[in-house]
C-alpha cells in the first residue's frame, strides 16, 4: 500500500539497522525511552527490537492515554454510564479497561448501559443531534492529540445550543509527564535507571510541536527525537539518538518532518486554549499525582462538563498489591519483573495499567514479545 | 391468478404479502398462519422430496463412509452485505464446517428465530438466498424449525443450521495432527468477509468495493483431498480470523508454528481499511477461505491443486509447523523481526493513537 510500505519495508530496515550495529559503540549502553504508545505498539508488532544490537534497549515509557487514566476516572464513567437517560460513547480501547469493582464499560453495555464506541468526539456530537431525548456524554482521554477535537467538538455543540451533549474530560499532557520521569528520585538522583534519551511522540507533537521539548534536551541534557509511528521512523530515530549520544549532544531533532513543525499546529493550540484550562494536579495511573499535567474545561463552557452537570466527585483508588505498573512506567522495571505478569495479569483479565491497552507495555509484551522469554528461559 | 395463488387462496383465505407484509407472532403458534409461512415460503424455496413429505423427521439414506456433523448459529448484524446476507452464510458456514474434515457435505437442517414485525420481503429474501446457496453447494436442507419471538425479544432474524455429510475412508484430519515440520497453507487473501460486514455498520461511515469471500469450500477440499488425501488438517478461519484459527491448531496438536507475514495474502483494500481502522487482519474473520496443514512433501502439490480451483486461485504456503511446547504462533514479520501471533482477547478494538 503506498505511503504505509515504503515505511515498513524490510531491506531498508535491514540497511538502517546494519548502520546502528556500525554505529553503535560497543562500550557501553543505549538506554531509550520511547514515550508514546504508539511506538511502543510498532516495536513490538514489527519486531523492532530484533534488529538492534544488545546493548540498545528500548524502555516503554507511560504515554498510553487508557494505560494511565486512574481507575478512579474509569469510575466516574461507569457510574455515569448506569445514570438513567445517558448514553456514553469513547474510543475503542478504553471499554475493556476494568474499573475498581472489576467491571468494564463493556461489561456495563451487557448489563444494558447505553455504551457505544466512536472513532472520533465528533460522531458523539452526531449522536447528541440523533438522539435528543438522550443526554450523551464523551468519555475523553487522550493526549495532546485527541484534545482539539473535543474542543471543537465542544464549540460546536455551543454554537448548535446543544443541551444533551457533555464531555467527561480527561485530557493529559505530555511534558508534564516527562518532566515527572526525569524529576523522579530514581532518574534524577539515584541513577538506577539510565535514561540516555527520548523518542519524542509522534501525532502529540504535531500538535505542539518541537519546541516544547527543548525544554527537556537543555535542562535535563537528554537528547530528543521527535519520532514518527512506523517501525522505520522507529529505527531511524533510534539511530539520530545513537548519533546526538555518541556525539555528545541532547539536542532536539524531528525525525518526522513529514508531520511535524517547530511550533505545531496554531490554530489546534488556540482552540484547545479558549475551550480548556490546567488542572492544579491530576492522578496518573503509575505515576501517581503529577501537578499541571491535566485539563478541565473552562467554567465559560460548564454546561458541557459533565462532572458539574452529573455533580460527579472523583474518589482515588488503590492499585492491586503487586502490581509493578509505576515502576514499569518509569523504566524501572521491565514487564516480566513483575510476579503479577502472565500468571493473575493478563490482556483477559488486567490487573495494571500497562496490561489493559495493547500501547501498554506489559500488553505488547505478552501479546507480541512472550516467545522472548521463552528462549530468555530455555 | 397462478395455480398456487389460487390454492393459497382457497386455503389460507389470502397469500401472505411479500411486500408489505411482516413476520407475526401467529407465524410461530402452529396454526394455520404458520402452515401457511411454511408453505409458501419455505417449501416452497427449498424443495427437496423430504420436505414435501412433510413430516416432522426427515428419513435419510446415506452413502458408506463416516458421518461428520456440525451445527452453527448465525447472529449476525447487518443482516445483509455486500457479496451475501445471513442466509447465504448459515447454508455455506456450516456446509465448511462439515466439509473441513475432508467430509461431502450432503444435508443440512435450518432452524429460524423470528422477531415479530420482521419484514416478510426481508425474510424471502433470505429463504431464497439460502435455497440459492444450498443448491451451488449441492446439500438439501431436509428439516426445519421456525419460531417467532415478540418484538425487542431478537434481532431481526438469528439462524440454526446442522450439517452432515461422509467422509471417504482413508481420511484422517483432525486438529491435532500437525507435526512439526508441516506446512502451512492458506486458500487465498484474509480479512475480507470481516471489512465486507464492517463496511455496512451505521457507526462505520465508509465505503468500499470489498466483497465477502462467503462462498462453499467442499468443492476445493475433494480436490484437495483427491490430490493429497495425507492432509493433516483443515480449518476454515471464521470468527476471530486465521490468527486464532492457527492458536487453535497449534494447542490441538501440542506444536508452535512459524508464519511469514510477506507470505499471507492480503488484498490491499482490506489492508487500507485496517490501517484505518486499527485492525489487524490477522484477526479479522473469513468465510470463503481455508487453512491447511500438510506434511512437507506434499506441500507444493497441494499448493499447486488448490490454485487450480477458482475458491485456491491466490492460495499459499505461510509457515511452518515447529516443536514448542508453549504452543506459540509466531510470526517473522514483512520488517524483519518477530512477534507472537496471541490469541485474539475479546473483540479487536481500535486504539486511540
Amino acid at each position: 500500500m503506498k505511503y504505509i510500505d515504503e515505511f515498513r519495508d524490510g531491506a531498508t530496515a535491514q540497511r538502517v539497522a546494519a548502520q546502528v550495529r556500525e554505529e553503535a559503540r560497543t562500550d557501553r549502553r543505549y538506554d531509550l525511552m520511547e514515550f508514546c504508545g504508539g511506538h511502543t505498539h510498532a516495536i513490538y508488532r514489527y519486531g523492532v527490537q530484533d534488529l538492534l544490537p544488545e546493548n540498545v534497549r528500548m524502555i516503554h515509557g507511560p504515554g498510553c492515554p487508557v494505560c494511565v487514566l486512574p481507575i478512579g476516572r474509569l469510575d466516574m464513567a461507569l457510574a455515569l454510564a448506569h445514570h438513567d437517560g445517558v448514553t456514553l460513547c469513547t474510543y475503542g480501547d478504553m471499554l475493556r479497561v476494568p474499573g475498581s469493582q472489576g467491571k468494564s464499560l463493556l461489561k456495563a453495555r451487557s448489563e444494558g448501559a447505553d455504551v457505544r464506541m466512536v472513532y472520533s468526539c465528533a460522531d458523539a456530537l452526531k449522536l447528541a443531534q440523533t438522539l435528543p431525548q438522550r443526554q450523551v456524554v464523551f468519555f475523553a482521554v487522550g493526549f495532546e492529540t485527541t484534545t482539539p477535537p473535543t474542543a471543537v467538538a465542544i464549540l460546536s455543540a455551543r454554537a448548535k445550543e446543544l443541551g444533551n451533549f457533555t464531555v467527561l474530560c480527561n485530557h493529559v499532557l505530555t511534558p508534564s509527564a516527562i518532566a515527572n520521569i526525569l524529576d523522579s528520585p530514581e532518574v534524577r538522583e539515584l541513577g538506577t535507571v539510565p535514561i540516555d534519551g527520548f523518542l519524542g511522540p509522534a501525532h502529540v507533537s504535531v500538535i505542539i510541536g518541537s519546541q516544547p521539548y527543548e525544554f527537556f534536551a537543555e535542562e535535563y541534557q537528554k537528547p530528543v527525537v521527535i519520532s514518527g509511528f512506523e517501525p522505520l521512523d522507529v529505527m531511524q530515530s533510534i539511530l539520530m539518538l545513537i548519533r546526538q549520544l555518541n556525539g555528545g549532544r541532547a539536542e532536539v531533532e524531528n525525525q518526522y518532518t513529514r508531520a511535524v513543525s517547530r511550533h505545531g499546529n496554531l490554530k489546534a493550540k488556540q482552540l484547545v486554549a479558549e475551550v480548556f484550562e490546567l488542572r492544579r494536579e491530576f492522578e496518573w495511573r503509575g505515576l501517581g499525582t503529577v501537578p499541571y499535567s491535566a485539563l478541565r474545561i473552562k467554567d465559560d463552557f460548564c454546561g458541557f462538563d459533565a462532572e458539574q452537570r452529573f455533580a460527579l466527585d472523583y474518589a482515588p483508588t488503590k492499585e492491586r498489591n503487586g502490581c509493578e505498573c509505576g515502576a514499569i512506567l518509569r523504566g524501572v522495571m521491565q514487564p516480566t519483573d513483575c510476579r503479577l505478569f502472565g500468571t493473575v495479569c493478563t490482556p483477559e483479565t488486567p490487573m495494571g495499567s500497562c496490561m489493559v491497552s495493547s500501547e501498554g507495555a506489559c500488553a505488547a509484551h505478552y501479546v507480541y514479545g512472550r516467545y522472548q522469554d521463552r528462549a530468555a528461559s530455555a | 391468478m397462478t395455480q398456487s395463488r389460487a390454492r393459497a387462496r382457497r386455503e389460507f383465505g389470502r397469500p401472505l404479502d411479500f411486500k408489505r407484509g411482516v413476520v407475526e407472532l401467529a407465524h410461530g403458534s402452529g396454526g394455520r398462519a404458520m402452515a401457511q409461512l411454511i408453505e409458501e415460503l419455505f417449501a416452497r424455496a427449498f424443495s427437496n422430496p423430504w420436505l414435501k413429505q412433510g413430516n416432522d423427521q426427515a428419513c435419510i439414506d446415506l452413502p458408506a463412509g463416516r458421518v461428520a456433523v456440525s451445527t452453527d448459529s448465525y447472529v449476525i448484524s447487518p443482516l445483509f452485505f455486500p457479496g451475501g446476507d445471513i442466509g447465504s452464510l448459515a447454508v455455506h458456514g456450516t456446509v465448511n464446517d462439515v466439509a473441513m474434515s475432508g467430509a461431502r457435505p450432503l444435508h443440512l437442517s435450518v432452524g429460524f428465530i423470528i422477531e415479530a414485525g420482521f419484514p416478510l420481503a426481508d425474510m424471502k429474501r433470505i429463504v431464497e438466498s439460502m435455497a440459492h446457496a444450498a443448491r451451488a453447494d449441492s446439500v438439501s436442507l431436509v428439516t426445519g424449525d421456525t419460531k417467532i419471538v415478540e418484538r425487542g425479544k431478537g434481532d431481526g432474524v438469528f439462524i440454526n443450521t446442522t450439517g452432515i455429510g461422509i467422509v471417504a475412508d482413508g481420511l484422517e484430519l483432525s486438529g491435532d495432527r500437525a507435526r512439526p515440520g508441516d506446512r502451512i497453507l492458506v486458500s487465498g487473501s484474509i480479512g475480507d468477509h470481516g471489512i465486507a460486514v464492517m463496511s455496512q455498520r451505521s457507526e462505520l461511515d465508509f465505503a468500499t468495493s470489498i466483497q465477502s469471500d462467503s462462498a462453499g469450500l467442499h468443492e476445493l477440499v475433494q480436490a484437495m483431498v483427491a490430490e493429497v488425501p495425507q492432509i493433516r488438517c483443515l480449518r476454515d478461519p471464521t470468527r476471530g480470523g486465521l490468527a486464532t484459527t492457527l492458536n487453535e491448531i497449534a494447542r490441538q496438536s501440542g506444536v508452535g508454528m512459524l508464519i511469514e507475514e510477506k507470505a499471507i495474502p492480503v488484498e490491499p483494500e482490506v489492508q487500507a481499511v485496517c490501517e484505518l481502522l486499527g485492525l489487524d487482519p490477522l484477526y479479522v474473520a473469513n468465510e470463503g477461505k481455508l487453512v491447511a496443514v500438510s506434511p512437507p512433501e506434499h506441500a507444493a502439490r497441494l499448493c499447486a491443486a488448490m490454485r487450480r480451483h477458482p475458491l485456491g486461485g491466490n492460495a499459499a504456503v505461510i509457515g511452518e509447523v515447529e516443536a514448542d511446547p508453549h504452543h506459540f504462533v509466531r510470526m517473522r514479520t514483512a520488517f524483519g523481526g518477530n512477534r507472537v501471533v496471541d490469541w485474539l482477547s475479546g473483540d479487536q478494538l481500535p486504539r486511540i493513537c
